[in-house]
């Protein structure tokens, strides 16, 4: 009897140490990678948030409690508005060229797709800088506006919160599109043709059936969009032209116009907080919805 | 599974409907998918509709359904031209292929979906979609989501959801061909039972002869775009009228016959036939190996009602219930006849030269191709 | 054609033009602003306009004959080229040890490497410009190469990462009971059938550096200052048409770059 009981856990220990072994190698490939991203991003940041609560005098909360100024009010308000702004155009324009792009021959397909891959390649420089030229006073949409006779005076497009929002929609389109074009692609037509069968309109198997469906594509977008909204810096800088004042352009003043570490390093937790508390968030909704839309 | 008697107070007591389907034709391009088809469909009738892939069955179940709009042609539900109105005022049942039930609702919305549609009152829409839960035995289960059913489970939601509106025409596309051997079997037996009980005129599209055998009233084979033929199981596999449906149907093998002034000749020899033979197109003899008999090495008596066949046996094949003895008869062709497995009988071997009978009534001479018939239907 | 039906709900191409149009309109926002700069830089003018009153190569001109932007580009072109090296490498290690590994940690390091592509990259610029200041990478390539690696890395690890999924692992075990050591294997089995993947991996890494602005204000000052950065501090204060030739050649690389992309993406797809 023991020695069959003996004899089952044979050489056990040896194999499992060496199967451990062999695991740790695989995961160690990962290394440099993790030690880039450990020592140049994660390290900064922590100790960055670290310097957020102390002073010469210990522990303090006063770099936060200087946010309570309306002034980082507004640029939080701001900040919020122009990223919900973004997120709903880019959810109204990308959905129905995701929906038509999904229902095209692959040939079409693709063209379309290269049209929004094409911004997506281009630096965003050099995009910001086409809307810059587009927009300004004496810019094409003005004088095409004029002459046209839509309006007899050149209207204020750019150095505005609209000009920002022109061109932060055209960046951040493509992060829409692409998600919604994959879950919409996955939805087998049968399921249209089925709610159609029992009974449903177009529109009611669109709303009905299309729509949730294609929730996991739509969170994903929003989610992309509104993060990258929320902590993006170029091009409202540039097409703000100082009128619109984003949470992480505060940071970037607090730093090379005050020198203040203190401020600098406060609003940077607070922006990295409320980045990390909307992807929990998201996750959470979509999250749910996904698992609930995903088995097939 | 079907322990019981299906109650008769539940789902579907509306009266089926006749369905006529006169010169459709659908081009994608220039492939022909469907080249005026006609067909009748009766009312309460099971029917199926069967063919290799590309023959056209599903497109013709789709123009039934209103998802393909064909070229030209005319689908009417009795008296009631269809053809032009949209699949969502239809009101037919279909059970599709991956069944294509909602992922993001459960069992029971399912059910309810259509309900809602036709805008049935609550209460009535939960007493509902509780009988229809009960009728394909998947009762209590209408809170479940759909990934957490198995694939037989899911195949009688997506039958009851087909049935739960009463509509008064059925139609199935492939709904067991997802399922394996066993449950495909019991399903099939289900299925039929369901159309027994609730009456709708069914449309069923299989590729598997076999199950269109187990299941029709009737079966209208295509290929090619075209119906080849219509007719009861039991005729199309006794009688097949061309070539393509005698080799579809059943298991069999064909020879080469020469025609001349309505008689028949193989490899030289005269065959006794049923009937005269019209036309002069090539024909085969189809021969199936149940029907054929082992006659003795020096025939006592040459019957006039049986044609003969002398070939070597090549190989047997043990099945178990039977055995397939394969022949080889002459230019190289091969025939087999199957005997029944009943022991203690001896069998020719591999080498043996044997001789083949089969009646006059079994033997079927079938022409290479549709015969065109004057004029198009 | 427009009477035809669209969908299998029999909606016709009629009834939803209004949606055909609407995706005109997007498609047309999406590309033609960006191309418009193209025939705006041969303008002889200073001021740009479409078309342009006067066609000159004035533009080209200013950009070749600067000494301070043939400096930002070579400085740019050494940045992406190192940068392409070192978070190709080091990503695709990452994406096939963590692929291949089986222990519950590889999930915890895969969202740690994904984490530069989700906290915003101001915050990562002002921790990597304190990091720096005093290491003396401040103004230097090689910090301009690491920052620019660490934000490269995780679409590395995307890409490589779907590449490994539509890969049979069992054929490097194959490999492996022919003779073949694990290193070999990987080299000669599955490297060679991911290869596609990882060549966008490299692409996009390129892209990543070539076009990265945040980073670079903060920290690439002086010799070092890249095209991207002298980009942006000339728009805020003055809208110099040379931007507009340095754009073009930027569109054209990327139209490029794309089409490789897509080349790729059509034989990985085989």
């Amino acid at each position: 009897m023991r020695d069959a009981e003996s004899g089952f856990r044979l050489n056990e220990a040896s194999l499992v140490k060496q199967a451990f072994a062999e695991q740790l190698k695989l995961l160690s490939l990962s290394f440099p990678a993790l030690l880039l991203v450990g020592f140049i991003v994660l390290a900064p940041i922590a100790w960055l948030s670290w310097l957020s609560f102390v002073d010469a005098d210990g522990f303090t909360l006063a770099n936060y409690e200087r946010l309570l100024n309306p002034s980082y009010g507004l640029t939080l308000s701001t900040t919020f508005q122009l990223a919900f702004l973004v997120t709903a155009i880019c959810v109204l324009l990308g959905y129905p060229l995701a929906y038509i792009a999904a229902q095209l021959s692959a040939g079409a397909a693709r063209i379309m797709l290269l049209c929004v891959l094409f911004p997506f390649w281009t630096s965003l420089l050099v995009r910001t800088y086409a809307w810059l030229v587009l927009l300004q006073k004496r810019g094409q949409i003005n004088t095409w506006l004029q002459d046209w006779g839509f309006t007899d005076a050149p209207l204020r497009l750019v150095y505005n919160f609209t000009g920002t929002a022109i061109g932060m929609v055209h960046i951040m389109l493509p992060f829409m599109i692409l998600p919604l074009y994959a879950a919409m692609k996955s939805i087998d037509e049968n399921y249209m043709r089925a709610a159609a069968n029992l009974g449903a309109s177009p529109t009611q198997a669109f709303w009905q059936i299309h729509v949730p469906l294609s929730l996991p594509g739509l969170g994903a977008g929003v989610m992309v969009v509104f993060v990258l909204s929320l902590g993006f810096y170029v091009t409202p800088d540039l097409l703000g032209g100082g009128r619109v004042m984003m949470w992480s352009m505060q940071i970037e003043r607090s730093l090379s116009v005050y020198s203040d570490w203190g401020a600098a390093s406060a609003l940077g937790v607070v922006l990295l907080v409320i980045t990390l508390a909307m992807l929990w968030l998201f996750s959470r909704l979509t999250g749910v919805v996904g698992a609930a839309a995903g088995g097939k | 599974m079907t322990s019981g008697p299906l109650r008769s107070d539940g789902v579907g007591s509306a009266a089926a409907l006749p369905i006529t389907v006169s010169n459709i034709r659908k081009n994608y391009g220039n492939y022909r998918a469907l080249d005026d088809v006609s067909l009748d469909i009766h009312s309460g009738e099971f029917l199926t509709l069967l063919g290799p892939s590309g023959s056209g069955k599903t497109t013709l179940l789709m123009v039934l359904s209103g998802f393909v709009r064909p070229d030209s042609g005319s689908v009417r539900f009795a008296d009631r031209e269809v053809v032009l109105l949209p699949p969502h005022k239809r009101d037919i049942g279909m059970v599709f292929q991956n069944y294509a039930l909602f992922p993001h609702m459960t069992v029971a919305g399912n059910l309810a979906y259509p309900l809602k549609l036709r805008r049935v009152d609550r209460a009535k829409i939960a007493e509902r979609v509780e009988k229809a839960l009960d009728l394909v035995q998947l009762g209590g289960l209408g809170a479940r989501r759909v990934d957490e059913l198995s694939g037989g489970q899911r195949q009688r939601v997506a039958l009851a959801r087909a049935v739960i509106f009463e509509p008064r025409i059925l139609l199935m596309d492939e709904p067991l061909s997802a399922l394996d051997k066993n449950l495909r079997e019991q399903m099939q037996l289900e299925v039929r039972r369901l159309h027994d009980r609730l009456g709708m005129t069914t449309v069923y599209v299989t590729h598997d002869q076999r199950e269109a055998l187990t299941m029709s009233d009737r079966i209208a084979v295509l290929d090619k775009g075209r119906i080849q033929q219509i007719d009861p199981p039991q005729a199309l596999y006794d009688n097949p009228k061309t070539h393509f449906v005698a080799d579809f149907i059943g298991e069999s093998f064909s020879l080469p016959v020469t025609i001349c002034d309505g008689g028949a000749t193989l490899f030289g020899h005269p065959l006794h036939l049923p009937h005269k033979i019209t036309g002069s197109a090539p024909h085969f003899l189809v021969l199936r190996p149940e029907k054929l008999t082992l006659l003795p090495e020096h025939p006592t008596d040459a019957a006039a009602g049986i044609n003969e066949i002398k070939g070597q046996v090549r190989q047997s094949v043990f099945h178990g219930d039977s055995v397939m003895i394969y022949v080889a008869v002459r230019d190289g062709h091969e025939i087999a006849l199957r005997v029944p497995h009943r022991g203690k009988v001896t069998l020719p071997q591999p080498g043996d030269h044997v001789s083949l009978g089969y009646g006059v009534e079994d033997t079927i001479v079938v022409p290479a191709t549709m015969p065109v018939e004057g004029g198009m239907r | 054609m427009l009477r035809r039906p669209a969908t299998s709900t029999q909606i016709t191409h009629l009834q939803r033009l209004w949606l055909y149009i609407l995706c005109g309109i997007v498609l047309l926002y999406l590309i033609v602003p960006t191309l418009l700069v193209i025939p705006m830089s041969f303008s002889g003018s200073r001021f740009l306009s479409f078309p342009p009153e006067t066609w000159s190569l004035r533009w080209y001109k200013a950009y070749f004959s600067s000494a301070e932007w043939r400096a930002a580009t070579w400085v740019s072109l050494q940045a992406a080229v190192c940068t392409t090296i070192v978070a190709t490498i080091t990503g695709t290690l990452a994406a096939y040890g963590l692929h291949c590994s089986r222990l519950r940690i590889t999930k915890l390091l895969s969202v740690l490497l994904v984490l530069p592509m989700i906290i915003p990259v101001i915050l990562i610029a002002v921790g990597v410009f304190m990091l720096f200041a005093p290491m003396q990478l401040n103004s230097s390539l090689t910090g301009i190469v690491l920052s620019h690696s660490v934000l490269a890395i995780p679409l590395v690890l995307i890409t490589v990462t779907a590449g490994l999924r539509n890969f049979d692992l069992n054929q490097e075990q194959v490999a492996r009971s022919l003779g073949a050591s694990r290193p070999k294997a990987f080299l000669t089995v599955t490297l060679p059938q991911i290869k596609n993947s990882v060549l966008s991996a490299a692409l996009l890494s390129f892209v990543v550096s070539l076009d990265e602005v945040v980073v670079a204000l903060l920290i690439a000052g002086g010799d070092v200052a890249t095209i991207p950065r002298r980009m942006f501090l000339a728009l805020r204060d003055e809208i110099d048409p040379t931007i507009a030739s340095i754009s073009t050649i930027l569109i054209l690389l990327s139209i490029l770059l794309l089409g490789l992309s897509q080349f790729l993406d059509r034989k990985r797809s085989k």
